[in-house]
């Protein structure tokens, strides 16, 4: 049995970071688990885990719907981290489109917000902080207490029922809070029962076949026309 | 608040009894103002949809509505903070520190060392609610309680406001939306009240005075933190207030420090500047990592301060009459 974490946020804020200063937070962990990074055109974080002596993988999404990918390859992940002899394996995915979150049922789900975003990013970022169980806010220390103090509302206005932690993700103030509450107090559950906590699009039209040609004749099947 | 009532209560009337349950409906985009069923009623008559859009189910809304009751509930309960106590851990060479602080309200301490001996790391355990779990070992003690997950639960996140140096505002707002947006996520009841007192006491504190039509990021760096002390003093509930090094920042140090003593907060300041360190009651002095030894200010150091201020002013002086293109002649 093998314990899962699911880590998102949009690109830049940190969640790399983060994961490497929650993982160094609890000693000798960093043999005891894998790191899953999903992106979509380049991904330059294996080298950065590899410098603190964590394993991790990365897995390009290239032309797929990224939270496609990431979600018809979990169970491959989690067959490499077992393969591995690893006891917990995290995955890390950027926000990519916002419409998705990377987040299953009984998975402890943490989504990362830079407190820099501005204010309206916790309602911009729908599902992956909307269904989160943690929200980590980085950067924080670089704004003032009262935009801080803003962010955190927002947040809860989105997503009541969510722990907010600050964590510094240079010097890793906070991450060690997030490693109990995550990793330590983790319950293990039975891979049978993985389920999204959010479906993915409905993305079948001509664009997701390769389609470059704009305009109505080259339209087939689902489509959406903007209100003007 | 009696959660049996509130469940059978139309939605209206809760909203506009407590507009704090706005919030949790509109996460769920219910329209709560308009709506004469109860929360009970509401739940069971929603389609499949609405359960689907907001990946819940009835069990989970209805949870979470309960807990989201007791929430409001604890932090309406006013818990105030008496004492706080920072037990002593070890310093860098892993020896035991040689002593406790102990913190009250209304009171201003110094902490005080060389660069790079340790004064930050104390203002991060105490911002941390440390309980032995930081690399000093240290424990913070809430009115004689260790501060524990649910100490700081219970505070919400208003337990501890800091102010440094390197803290600036981001946000592309005016000033007085920006405090007023503050005012309003604290939910105080007469926010426009608090904005206008806030804008006077950031322009007192600063000296070089600002417009509330100014945009938040164009302050100067004495105008911000000017305003993040007085807003801090005033829409900010929490009573710790913890000050890294703001000396050079072109506030009027001691009206900063006399506002916040004025609101009962409980005064931290990494400093190096003598005229805080007099002004203060007491000083930490930090060493290799540890606390070392709790000096309190003396007579004769705060007659010293009387002269300190001369120079303070002399210095203060000098700066205007350069700043403001002025030349020494021969007289």
């Amino acid at each position: 049995m093998i314990d899962l974490i699911t880590i998102a946020g949009p690109p830049s804020s940190g969640k790399t970071s983060v994961i490497i200063k929650m993982i160094d937070s609890i000693e000798g962990f960093k043999d005891k688990c894998g790191v899953i990074k999903f992106d979509c055109l380049s991904a330059l974080d294996e080298e950065q885990y590899a410098k603190h002596g964590i394993t991790a993988k990365t897995g390009l999404a290239g032309n797929l719907c990224p939270d496609h990918y990431f979600v018809s390859n979990f169970e491959e992940c989690i067959n490499w981290a077992k393969e591995k002899g690893f006891s917990t394996l995290i995955t890390e995915s950027a926000g990519l489109c916002n419409r998705c979150a990377p987040h299953l049922k009984n998975v402890p789900a943490i989504c990362i917000l830079d407190n820099l975003s501005g204010i309206n990013t916790p309602l911009k970022t729908g599902p992956m902080v909307k269904l989160a169980d943690v929200v980590v806010v980085t950067k924080s220390d670089l704004v003032s207490q009262a935009e801080k103090e803003v962010f955190r509302f927002k947040i809860q206005q989105v997503n009541p029922k969510c722990k907010v932690l600050f964590i510094n993700g240079i010097t890793g103030q906070g991450a060690d809070k997030l490693a109990r509450l995550v990793i330590t107090e983790n319950k293990k559950m039975e891979k049978e029962q993985m389920k999204l906590r959010f479906s993915m699009p409905t993305a079948l039209c001509s664009y997701c076949l390769g389609e470059t040609r704009v305009g109505e004749d080259f339209q087939i099947g689902l489509n959406r026309k903007i209100k003007l | 608040m009696e959660t049996e009532i509130l469940l059978h209560k139309p939605l209206k009337e809760i909203v506009n009894e407590n507009p704090l349950f706005s919030d949790f409906f509109s996460s769920f985009q219910i329209k709560a103002e308009n709506e004469h069923k109860s929360f009970t009623e509401y739940i069971s008559t929603q389609p499949d949809s609405f359960w689907d859009e907001n990946a819940s189910s009835k069990e989970e809304i209805a949870n979470l509505f309960v807990d989201y009751i007791s929430g409001i509930a604890a932090s309406e309960q006013k818990t105030t903070i008496e004492t706080l106590d920072i037990l002593r851990g070890i310093d860098k060479s892993k020896n035991p520190e040689n002593c406790n602080l102990h913190l009250n309200p209304g009171e201003i301490t110094c902490i005080v060392g060389p660069t790079g001996s340790g004064k930050s790391r104390l203002l991060a355990d105490i911002e941390w609610l440390a309980n032995g779990d930081t690399p000093t070992k240290r424990k913070v003690l809430i009115n004689g309680q260790p501060a524990d997950e649910d100490t700081s639960a219970l505070f919400g996140g208003k337990l501890i406001a800091q102010i440094t140096q390197n803290m600036n505002f981001v946000l592309d707002m005016d000033v007085e939306s920006f405090l007023m947006l503050h005012a309003q996520s604290r939910l105080l009841m007469n926010a426009e009240d608090a904005v206008k007192e806030v804008m006077k006491l950031a322009n007192e504190l600063s000296g070089e005075p600002f417009d509330p039509t100014t945009p938040v990021t164009f302050l100067s760096g004495g105008q911000s933190r000017a305003l993040m002390i007085a807003d801090v003093a005033c829409i900010g509930q929490a009573p710790i207030v913890l000050i890294d090094e703001i000396e050079n920042a072109g506030v009027n140090k001691k009206k900063a420090l006399d506002l916040l003593v004025s609101k009962d907060k409980i005064v931290l300041m990494a400093t190096h500047d003598p005229l805080l360190i007099l002004l203060a009651d007491k000083r930490v002095v930090i060493k290799n990592g540890g606390m070392d030894k709790i000096i309190t200010t003396n007579t004769h150091e705060k007659g010293y301060y009387a002269e300190l201020e001369k120079m303070d002013k002399a210095m203060q002086e000098a700066k205007d009459f350069f700043r403001y293109g002025n030349e020494l002649k021969e007289s």
